[in-house]
């Protein structure tokens, strides 16, 4: 029972016709859900700035407002205020287009992530899936501002989103299977509540490759290659300003929050957790995840294209068709959930030590 | 079942016409005159750190990725299957993961195959 449904119940009983009693709670949730990702994703702007300035030993912005916290507020007022500058030869049509492709989908996203106890939009069957199919509509957007801004490092940004999505997606994929496989459904409340114990800890390998799956997806360092500014400038929204520049800014930590809150749900344990309310669970999960992403990008440098192919395709693919396996014959078997903690922990770290043997440094160059 | 979708489907409508409505306010804050909008046609060229564009932006290049995307939908494939095996995996017992190992096993060997034929290298 989600408070969806008790929503309409009480419409029901307050005899609103039909089609008010199946509109106005969707309107209402749908402006919640939006509300609450501007909210998160102002406070992570925030958070991110503050936190990379304290890992590069600066204070960050501190002007705005208490510690700063009104900066992502100037910075938006700034960026309306800008002009909207289109390039003469851009195809004009694409080039508004594409920012409101690659932000949908990650609205979208949010229809399935339980946000707090019953707390969901559409508790769809079929959660998993759809959060894959979805999520991968982005890079169409990506493609075309790339392709509509008519420019030679825009289209070589796009050209490198297609290659990274491509390869990331199959170990993104794969590594969710084991979370079907131990929660026996796709629906994402049933998912938190199979979790007694957080699946990081029963499948930890399964979390790994989806973390840095998700990484590679939301083109985040140390996989941000299609925006590379030391190599292509800033890749595939250099020809965009203004407002269109900010949705493909907002868009990037929007995807930061979505795929946050996706692994928060699937290995964290969602809003599950003692004393705080479920909300304030949740919230905690998200900003720990998106904390590590932030000291993933401070502390890595940026990957090249061939070690970006070679580590999805060598490395991560077959770990998730192992780990997969792994979990299916655990399954099976019925094994005990504190003995599969023990075995998946040694699987892991055994199988990370035997592969990474696989890949020689000589020279800098990956070979495998 | 249907409903459900439905709010998936009133959600798409709100999304999109949220989405379109943010980069049209600065065309409605142009009008009042709050924005610039000075025409130029150096601003309005290509970005190219300062140099003119040689040539068409628009090449022909190669892309170096056509093995790993039909790869891919290949392997993409898989997962369909691999998905409706996992949520039913109790019910299929053994029969399901000895199919499933059969299937795991061609596409391994195809695999191998490609990463031997140097398919999987970026050149």
């Amino acid at each position: 029972m989600t408070l969806l449904d008790q929503f309409q119940l009480l419409l029901k009983a307050a005899n609103w016709p039909d089609w008010a009693v199946y509109l106005t709670p969707a309107v209402v949730g749908i402006l919640l859900i939006i509300v609450f990702i501007l909210t998160v994703v102002i406070v992570f702007i925030w958070w991110e700035r503050r936190l990379l300035g304290r890992f590069q030993i600066r204070t960050g912005p501190n002007r705005c407002g208490p510690e700063g916290i009104f900066q992502p507020i100037a910075t938006a007022i700034k960026i309306l205020l800008k002009e909207d500058i289109v390039p003469e030869k851009a195809d004009k049509l694409l080039h508004f287009i594409a920012p409101v492709i690659v932000f949908v989908p990650i609205l979208l996203i949010f229809a399935v992530i339980p946000i707090s106890e019953g707390a969901i939009l559409v508790d769809l069957n079929v959660g998993i899936i759809f959060v894959i199919a979805i999520s991968s509509i982005s890079v169409i957007g990506i493609f075309m501002a790339s392709w509509a801004s008519n420019n030679k490092y825009s289209l070589i940004a796009g050209m490198r989103a297609i290659a990274q999505m491509v390869s990331y997606e199959l170990p993104v994929v794969l590594s969710l299977v084991g979370v079907a496989l131990v929660a026996g459904s796709f629906s994402m409340i049933k998912i938190v509540e199979s979790q007694t114990i957080p699946y990081i800890l029963l499948q930890p390998l399964g979390f790994m490759i989806f973390f840095l799956g998700c990484l590679a997806e939301m083109n985040r360092c140390p996989f941000d290659l299609l925006e590379a500014d030391s190599e292509i400038v800033a890749g595939y929204h250099i020809e965009y300003s203004g407002m269109k520049f900010a949705m493909f800014y907002l868009g990037e930590y929007g995807i930061a929050l979505a795929y946050a809150g996706v692994i928060a749900t699937l290995f964290l344990g969602g809003w599950q957790g003692p004393l705080l309310p479920p909300l304030i669970w949740f919230l905690i999960k998200v900003f720990m995840i998106f904390s590590v992403i932030i000291w993933m990008r401070a502390t890595l440098p940026r990957l090249r294209v061939d070690q970006l192919m070679s580590f999805a395709w060598k490395f991560l693919l077959p770990m998730a068709v192992i780990n997969m396996l792994i979990i299916a014959i655990e399954v099976l078997v019925g094994t005990m959930q504190w003995l599969m903690i023990i075995l998946n922990f040694g699987f892991a770290a055994l199988l990370i030590l035997l592969w990474s043997r696989l890949f020689t440094l000589g020279g800098g160059r990956v070979e495998a | 079942m249907l409903e459900q979708y439905g709010y998936v489907g009133i959600l798409l409508i709100i999304a999109v016409g949220f989405t379109i409505t943010i980069p049209l306010l600065p065309k409605l804050l142009q009008l009042i005159g709050l924005i610039p909008h000075k025409k130029n046609p150096t601003k309005s060229g290509q970005y190219e750190c300062g140099m003119q564009t040689i040539g068409k932006n628009w090449v022909q290049f190669n892309f170096r990725y056509y093995f790993f995307a039909v790869l891919f939908v290949l392997l993409d494939m898989l997962t369909i299957f691999l998905y409706t095996w996992a949520v039913n995996i109790k019910e299929l017992g053994i029969g399901g993961l000895v199919a499933v190992g059969v299937f795991l096993v061609i596409l391994t060997i195809g695999y191998l195959y490609a990463w031997r034929k140097g398919a999987l290298q970026w050149k």
